[in-house]
């Protein structure tokens, strides 16, 4: 550009500057990506929210024309409430536990020595490296029924007379949805750890804060942003999880993924599952953008 | 009020403490008597044990061996957190989310002042760091030298019986920093705080303290007051770490009165030296005269209140400082003859490295 700058110099009119030629440069810079960004975001996501609207027949298809049939039948069916319902329920449940478990694991982890560190390090990762199907499969094998591994230990030792209930139990998703989410929350609660100067729990000690004091007061709110920028991933990938879902709660126990994916490839009524995943990206976005606004303006002085 | 000061009972005593790491050893038999209301600095190059030294004070780090002693308790035992010492660390260390204020107040919290005494006490530090009007705001929102004054504000309001200071001043630029000693001795002074600095700038040690504490590599080389430890540096190492140095090497001639022997310059010796010697002076102690050990001024560097001259002489380099008092003085390449006072250079046996 810059040759052709110098080339064409001579020739221009002294009015017209370089200016405004420069400044539309990164204009056309990110073209490429939102090109990209419309192409394989919004034009999908404009026509689910157009198929949302049309009708749907078991033996007509799809019909396009624009009504709310759909909506309204999510809006009045009790069905859809208790399924969202259930769904927001498991979301928030994994979301507290995966804090509570997580954050001090993080801060243990921060504090272990090098080697003892990279070990527990890749333990949390784990399940990250494991494919959802056969992680999930594998609670299913140990917790599933009298014939799963763990029960069968259990009722042998008598700890227990009938198997855990774990399969098709919302308990059973949440302990699943934990188990994968738990790095997410690790490495959020991490990276805000290693943000932290070392020398400010030595210098709260030596103004006569004990370890209790420390933690609450001194650590905890420096790490919050991260537990809380973690909780909004974990939320958000909880609440619209589909594998897990499917293989631990199965078809018993729907969650908003789960029956837009039934309405899209069983019941063929792509229209409501349309709807269903609509509805559900919406919640997600409106929650995650206001809790993410809530957490940047409560914590503005933690951030740099 | 130092020397009145140093035969009372000493507040703190560290005897043949050590710490090593593994096979490292960081610090290795230190003794100190520290007396009520001193100044004292550790002073020595980066990695040579001074910061460890300071946490086994805190409590921070247990020593390997050895005893730390407060008003005469052992502190070994005692957890950082009762110790009762104030303690600005090089990084500040404050907390980011709490107001300047608050930071101030965290420790009277945990001593469960009132909250109007409290108050009243933060106010107090504030104003005596110059930070009257800022209690409202974040660490993050202030500079450097605001961050500094908030520490020190945090670390004496809880009445520290010893104020430990890491390198408390060396984030700061040249001109804030030369403030913020003066305001730190002047803090001391008033508040009378025994007070023990880590630094690796003879300067600050120089004009700050009661007493130096140089330390190289673990060991304490010497401890003294600056204007000892400066002039009667006990070793080459506290001579050369301390200010600019000369080191010639000199021979010690005849019997009866024997006599040191540098070139043309020459001294009566003192008694029990024989063979090569080596003299160290100052620059600022050496001058230009008639007589004394030939050289030839090989740079002349003008620096505004004095001239820097770089010599050449039979004994080695050597470099002089002359001030600027308006008198002429010798051009490049000149032939000169350097003399110095025998009071002012220390001797060593052997020759200079
Ligand atoms: N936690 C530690 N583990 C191992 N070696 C250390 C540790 N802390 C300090 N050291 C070593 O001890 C020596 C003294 O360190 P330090 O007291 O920090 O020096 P200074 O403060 O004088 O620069 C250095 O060689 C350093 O590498
Ligand atoms: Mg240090």
């Amino acid at each position: 550009m810059s040759a052709a700058a110098t080339t064409a110099l001579p020739a221009a009119t002294p009015t017209v500057t370089p200016e405004p030629r420069a400044s539309r440069a990164p204009l056309w810079l990110i073209l490429p990506a939102v090109m990209l960004f419309v192409g394989i975001v919004l034009v999908p996501l404009a026509m689910t929210v157009l198929l949302s609207f049309h009708d749907w027949g078991q033996y007509k298809g799809i019909e396009p024309v624009l009504i709310l049939k759909n909506w309204q039948e999510i809006a009045t069916d009790p069905y859809y409430a208790e399924m969202f319902g259930r769904t927001l329920r498991i979301a928030l449940i994994t979301t507290l536990v995966t804090a509570l478990l997580g954050a001090p694991e993080a801060y243990i982890l921060n504090r272990m020595s090098g080697r003892w560190r990279g070990l527990f390090l890749l333990l949390i990762l784990g399940p990250l490296l494991i494919s959802v199907v056969a992680r999930t499969l594998g609670w299913a094998l140990l917790f599933g029924g009298s014939n799963g591994l763990a029960n069968k230990l259990l009722m042998s030792l008598g700890v227990i007379s009938s198997p855990l209930p774990f399969l098709f139990t919302e308990t059973g998703v949440v302990i699943a949805l934990v188990h994968v989410m738990m790095p997410f929350m690790v490495l959020s609660v991490w990276a805000a750890l290693q943000r932290l100067d070392p020398q400010v729990e030595h210098a709260a000690m030596s103004l006569g804060a004990g370890p209790v004091t420390i933690i609450r007061r001194i650590v905890l709110p420096q790490i919050m942003p991260g537990v809380l920028s973690g909780a909004i991933i974990v939320f958000s990938l909880s609440a619209s999880a589909f594998a897990t879902p499917a293989i631990i709660g199965g078809r018993r126990l729907k969650v908003a993924a789960t029956l837009a994916y039934d309405e899209f490839l069983n019941t063929l009524n792509w229209p409501l599952g349309a709807a269903v995943a609509v509805l559900l990206l919406a919640g997600l976005v409106l929650i995650v953008v206001g809790a993410n606004a809530l957490v940047e303006r409560r914590y503005a002085e933690v951030f740099r | 009020m130092t020397t009145n000061s140093r035969s009372a009972a000493p507040l703190l005593e560290l005897e043949h403490v050590a710490k090593a790491f593994g096979s490292h050893v960081a610090v290795e038999d230190f003794n100190l008597a520290v007396a009520p209301g001193e100044f004292i600095s550790f002073l020595g190059p980066s990695g040579c044990g001074k910061t460890t030294t300071l946490q086994m004070i805190a409590g921070f780090l247990a020593p390997s061996r050895g005893t730390i002693r407060l008003e005469g308790c052992d502190l070994t035992q005692v957890h950082p957190s009762k110790r009762g010492l104030g303690i600005v660390f090089q990084s500040y260390a404050l907390f980011p989310h709490m107001t300047a204020a608050e930071n101030v107040a965290f420790g009277l919290e945990m001593q469960r002042v009132s909250k109007a005494e409290r108050a009243e006490r933060v106010r107090a530090a504030l104003a005596m760091v110059g930070l009257s009007g800022y209690e409202d705001r974040h660490p993050r929102r202030m500079s450097g030298g605001q961050q500094q004054r908030v520490a020190l504000a945090r670390a004496l309001v809880i009445r520290p019986s010893v104020l430990l200071l890491d390198e408390p001043l060396s984030n700061l630029d040249a001109k804030l920093r030369e403030e913020m000693q003066i305001e730190l001795r002047q803090i001391q002074r008033e508040l009378g705080t025994t007070t023990i600095l880590v630094t690796h700038d003879q300067t600050e040690a120089l004009s700050l303290s009661d007493r130096i504490v140089v330390m190289s590599k673990g060991r304490i080389e010497q401890i003294g007051t600056p204007q000892d430890t400066y002039e009667r540096p006990s070793s080459a190492f506290v001579a050369q770490f301390l200010g600019k140095t000369n080191d010639f090497t000199a021979r010690i001639e005849g019997a009866g009165p024997a006599r040191i022997v540098a070139g043309g310059w020459s001294a009566p010796a003192p008694v029990g030296l024989s063979g090569p010697v080596t003299i160290s002076v100052r620059p600022e102690r050496i001058g230009f005269a008639e007589t004394g050990l030939p050289g030839r001024v090989a740079a002349r560097i003008f620096q505004g209140n004095h001239w820097l001259f770089q010599c050449e002489t039979e004994c080695g380099p050597a470099i002089v400082v002359r001030p600027n008092d308006g008198l002429a003085q010798p051009g490049e390449g000149e032939a000169v003859r350097l003399a110095w006072r025998p009071e002012d250079m220390s001797l060593r046996a052997g020759a200079a490295a």
